[in-house]
Formats: C-alpha cells, structure tokens, sequence
C-alpha cells in the first residue's frame, strides 16, 4: 500500500465521522475570528439559542477595517471615523466578550492580522486543523497544520459544534528544487507557482509545497509561499514540519512546555509526506528559473519576471484568454508589450498577511536604507502584520529607515491590501503592493495593484517606477 | 434555509472567466453586520457608472447601461449563466447572500472555486458544473432568444432545455440532502454529539497542548 501524504494524516487525526454519503465531520483544533466575517455567525448562535461548544478553541481580533494611524488608534473604538467600520469592531468585542471568547483588541500589543497573530502566539501549532472566516488561512499550513478559509454559515458551524462538514480534496505537491537565486524571495517563487499553474490550477486540491527550496526558506517565506495557495485555487496550502518548524514554536505563548513539549516534537515530526506516498498530481518547478515576479494584470496568475513585458493578445489562440488579457491590460491602462519597468508607479504599500512580518519588513529596509523615496510617488506605507512585529522592528531601528527615506509608519492592521478602511487607491493609480490580490478594484475603485516581494516594493518605491532590485547596488 | 426543489427561470448570461468575489460584492459593503441587504450592491463596480457607499439608495444611482443584468430583457433573471472559476477569491459569504437575494436561485459555470462552491449551498443557491461545451451551448441560445428560461431539477439533478435538451449535473448527496429539505446543517452535525465528545477526549489524550488554555 502506498505511503500517507501529509493532508491524509492531519485529516486521519481530525476525522470524526464518516457519512455513507463521502462527507466527513472534521474536529476543528482552532478558530480564528475576525470582524468581518463573525457577526453574521454570532448572530445564528443567538437566534437558535447556542453556546460556543468550547469557547477556548477560539481567539479574535480586529484586523481588516481597523484604521492604521496613529492618530484614530489613539483614540481607542470611538475615534475609529468610519461609523460602519467602527460598529464592526465594536461588535466583535461585545461578542467575545458575551460569548467568552480571548480577544487582542483593536489597541491590544498582541493585535494583528489574524494570519500573523495565530503563528506568533503559537495559537496555531503543527497537527492541529486551522479555520478562519478569511481564504488566506491556508499560511498556517506552513506549520505542518491543516488550515482553510471558511464561510459566515461555517463559521458558526464551528463555534456551535468544534466540527466542519468535508469532503476530502485530491493531494497535490509543487516542487521547488535547486538554489534561490540573490534578490529572489518566497513572494517571487509562488508568484511563479501561480503563473504556472493558474489561479484555478490547485482547485478541489490541497497543496503541498516541497523541494530544496521550499525547505530553504525561513518559517516567514513558507508562510507567505502557504498564503497565497487560495491565489492558486487550492484551499489548502502546506508544508511539512522540519527542524525549522519546530524551532519557532519553542517559548510561543500558546506553544506546550516542559514534558508537553517532548511529546509534541516528536508527534510533530510524524507530519511529513511518506517518502512513498502518492499525490493525484505534482507539478516542478527550477528555482534557478525564477527571477523576481511583478503582477502585471487583474488576476495574480496574470505575472511575469521583472525584466519582462505585459502579453501580446494578439499572440493568443483562445478566445477567452484573448479577451481577458485585453480587459486586463485595459483596465491596468497598460499597452501590449510593454515593459514592466516602465510602469510608473503612484502608491506603495508594503504590508497584507503576505508579507508583513519581521523578515519582510527587514528585507524592505535594506532597500531603503539611506535612499529616498521618489518625488513622483504620492504615498509609501509600511504597515507591520501585528503589533508584536511593530515592536520588533522598532527595536531594531527599521521604522526609522522607513521615516527617514519618506515611507509612513503605520499601525497593524490588513489597511491598503483591501481597502476597507481609509488606506486606498484613487481611481487610475499604480501601486507596488506586498499583498496578495490584484483584482480590479481591490486596492480601491479603480486602482491598479501590482503584486511585488518587499524588496521590490521598496525598490519601485526608491526609482518610482519598476526596477530589477538585483541591479541595485 | 429556503430549500431547493425544482426551479425554471429567465436567465442571464455572464461571459466573463475568473469573476472574483470582489467584483460579486466589493469590500465597502462587508461592513454590515447583517446577512441582509447586499442584492442592490451585487456586481457593484459593473453595475452601476458611480462609485458604490453602504447605505445608499441604489435605485437612484446611474446605471451601467453596457453591463448585461443591466439589460431589460434580463429583468427578473434567476439563473446565472456564467464561464470558468466563477467566485474566485475571498470566502466571503456574502458573495452567495448578494447573488441570491437578488433573485438568483442557481448558477451554472464549467467550473467554480471551491470556497465560493460550497458557500453557495449552505444558502439556498444551486451551482451546477457542466461541461464547457454544454455551457457554450447554452450562451448561444441565451444570447440568441430572448425571454430564454431553464429548468433545474436538483432531485434529478437536470438542467432541461426549452427544446427539450437535458443536460445531468453531480451533486454530492449530503449538500442535495440538506437542500432539497432546507435541512440547517448544524442541527444535524448536533446529532451526532456523542461521537464529537468521544473522539474529543480521545483527542485531548493523545495531544493534550491542542487543549491549552488562552487568557
Ligand atoms: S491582509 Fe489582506 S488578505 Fe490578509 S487577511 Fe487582511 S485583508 Fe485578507
């Protein structure tokens, strides 16, 4: 018989019950609630007369539309301006509070982005099944865990029953072998991934990321590789527990200790592929081949290498490709064949749960590091994943940089990656963004998001226009 | 949960790949705390020649007259015809919620994504896969015959033509179970407390640190 991959061994471990009908109920080990996608959940409970069935599986906090300056943080809840936006935070701190649920407040050290906070507080551990009212839950998979965005209706199907109805998906593996190249980073390898594969190339997949690359990468590139899994259509994005994994637990807050700590290592070192184990599909990629990624059109797979140029339509046979590349490069107000360094840029925004943690924010830095920012670009916002990273990089004087090259120094939270609260696009302009989704109109009506690794962004932030940062001396 | 049986309706014709649950139902509008209340903003950015804001009055607003919901002969659709990958992007419930209680009741595609898929049964709207020639097929009768209608018989799972045409669809047995019945799926994940209990303690035994307190 054939080996286990690693999805068959965490869904083994969280399998309740097998229906006759293929569906599975799977115990859900952690839940983390956000703003957004909780009230409607909340509500259900209230209305059919439910309690949480285990009220500590769960932790919250605000992240999406809370605002990012320091003035309006200041302020607590009743400075946030937009009314709508503050109702939501405030709701989800009436309902944690009513429902006995941990919550980092908006002004909270330990607030963040949900997919930070979660790894950060080692609230998310390896083995465990991890769910979200948000896509990007799949960056916890970087730990060996199963983790996947959920809807409002399973978000209260969770908190009511510890359990999700599921269908098990195929097993898929992307290999990344050989060497990263200098000035290559986990945001250009997936973004490679993604144009290779397709944003629906991993549906009905859960996806394991694997090879000497993906191993090369620290615990903060596996996540933003895992993170952009859902880019790539696949719920579920995952990578196998190593020595690496099991480093960045040791002294997390939530992380076991003492004998607890032995007994989960050495469970935590079962969660690997078999070295036989079969996968429905493997798709290889060369990291010598990957050079660093900008995004180019309105869908994340729409990306070419930095020195490349925006696609020919003409050059293409089918019809609804041909069509898309056109809206695309319509709505992008780029022409065909243009060159990606000759996009001039307006905004820059290095942050989003992609790419918003210590290492990202390092890697922004040394770009900036006694550089300006250019005159033609409107506004540069650095906005750290949590208000632990923000801590962090303080300490080591990366705020600093940032204000003396002209970046703002914002407060945690998802700000320009959505644009739910007053971090936005204008209609028509070019941004270099860290984030993960370049849909029209994500960054703002109207705005044209260009998806770009921290390194880049700065870079592009420095020239005003795209520039290879491997040419930056 | 309105439950599903069979449906016949107008329907609508989306000719667009890759449409993403930002462009069903951009982010100003998830700051509701209701469940209610997003039909008027469904396809916002398409729909309408003005830039959308929570607690407007829509049928104020100018219409995007290219945009085809927009088109009289698609008045009162409640089938979505649509292409590839349909409801790519966040997990957004509200995508569902925005697109049934505009009156859609089902929506066929060749393919759709997954979290989008699944969002849509648990809400009373019915996605049906079929093959991509079946789906050209059906825009071009669409487009070519106004007042065209389909009928979907989910406890059949079949689309039939007005021509008499039947196209059969997969469903999986336990998402037909519950909408067929409006079943609340967490009335039935209930009954089975006792396995949850037991397969819990079994849990907490083997990896007691998933259990750690928070505070
Ligand atoms: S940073 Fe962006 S992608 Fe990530 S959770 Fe926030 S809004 Fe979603």
């Amino acid at each position: 018989m054939a080996g286990k991959t690693l999805y068959d061994k965490l869904w083994e471990l969280h399998e309740v019950v097998r229906r006759e009908d293929g569906s599975s109920l799977l115990y859900i080990d952690r839940q983390i609630l956000h703003e957004v996608t909780s009230p409607q959940a909340f509500e259900g409970l209230r209305l059919a007369k439910r309690a949480p069935w285990r009220a500590g599986a769960n932790i919250a906090t605000p992240d999406h539309n809370v605002p990012t300056t320091r003035a309006e943080r200041a302020g607590g809840l009743a400075a946030i301006a937009d009314e709508v936006s503050r109702l939501q935070v405030q709701t989800l701190d009436e309902n944690c509070e009513d429902f006995g649920i941990t919550e980092f407040k908006m002004n909270d050290p330990r607030q963040g982005i949900v997919h930070v906070v979660g790894p950060e507080q080692g609230a998310t551990l390896p083995g465990m099944t991890v769910v979200c009212g948000d896509s990007h839950t799949s960056t916890h998979g970087a730990f060996g865990a199963l983790a996947h965005g959920i809807g409002t209706s399973e978000v209260e199907h969770v908190l009511a029953t510890q359990c999700l109805v599921a269908q098990k998906m195929k097993n898929m593996r992307v290999r990344v072998e050989g060497e990263i190249p200098p000035g290559v980073t986990a945001k250009d390898i997936v973004l490679a991934i993604i144009g290779k594969i397709g944003t629906a190339g991993g549906n009905g997949h859960a996806l394991e990321f694997a090879g000497s690359a993906i191993s090369a990468l620290s615990m903060e590139g596996r996540m933003t590789v895992c993170n952009m899994a859902i880019e790539a259509g696949a719920r579920v994005g995952m990578v196998a527990v190593d020595e690496k994994t099991i480093a960045y637990f040791n002294g997390r807050p939530l992380a076991p200790k003492g004998a607890q700590w032995d007994a989960a290592v050495a469970h935590w070192r079962t969660l690997v592929s078999d070295a036989d184990a079969q996968f429905d599909r493997e798709v290889e990629l060369r990291a010598e081949d990957i050079k660093p990624q900008v995004s180019w059109g309105t869908s994340p797979e729409m990306v070419v290498a930095v020195d490349g140029c925006t696609p020919d339509p003409a050059q293409e046979a089918s019809p609804t490709k041909r069509a898309s590349i056109e809206r695309a490069l319509h709505y992008m107000g780029l022409a065909p064949k243009q060159p990606i360094k000759s996009i001039q840029l307006d905004r820059i925004f290095i942050g989003s749960c992609t790419n918003a943690r210590i290492e990202d924010l390092r890697a922004a830095a040394a770009v900036a590091k006694g550089r300006k920012v250019a005159r033609s670009i409107k506004q540069a916002l650095v906005v750290p994943g949590s208000g632990l990273v923000k801590t962090q990089a303080e300490r080591e004087g990366l705020d600093q940089i940032f204000l003396d090259a002209g970046f703002e120094w914002r407060e945690p939270g998802c700000s320009m990656c959505l644009a739910m609260n007053p971090d936005r696009l204008e209609p028509g302009e070019h941004c270099a963004s860290t984030s993960n989704r370049n849909f029209e109109g994500r960054q703002g009506s109207g705005g044209r998001t260009h998806l770009v690794s921290p390194a880049m962004a700065a870079a592009a932030a420095i020239a005003g226009h795209f520039v290879d940062v491997r040419e930056l001396q | 949960m309105t439950p599903f049986t069979t449906h016949t309706g107008l329907v609508a014709p989306l000719d667009r790949a890759n449409v993403d649950t930002d462009q069903i139902i951009p982010k100003q509008f998830l700051k509701s705390i209701k469940r209610t209340g997003f039909g008027p903003n469904l396809f916002d950015e398409w729909r309408y020649l003005d830039i959308g804001q929570p607690g407007q009055d829509c049928s104020k607003r100018p219409l995007n007259s290219d945009f085809i919901l927009n088109a009289a002969r698609y008045q009162g659709a409640s089938v979505l015809l649509a292409r590839e990958n349909f409801g790519c992007g966040s997990s957004r419930e509200h995508a569902p919620w925005a697109l049934a209680e505009y009156g859609f009741r089902a929506i066929i595609a060749p393919s759709f994504a997954d979290i989008f898929f699944n969002n849509s049964f648990k809400n009373g709207l019915l996605p049906i896969v079929l093959p991509a020639e079946a789906v050209n097929a059906l825009f071009a009768q669409c487009e070519a015959n106004e007042g065209y209608t389909l009928s979907v018989d989910l406890a059949a799972q079949t689309v039939t033509r007005q021509d008499g045409v039947q196209y059969s669809f997969d469903v999986d047995a336990f998402r037909k179970h519950c909408l067929l019945n409006g079943l609340d799926d967490i009335g039935l994940t209930l009954q089975e407390h006792a396995a949850i209990k037991a397969f819990e303690a079994r849990h907490k035994a083997a990896q007691p640190w998933l259990f750690a307190g928070l505070g």
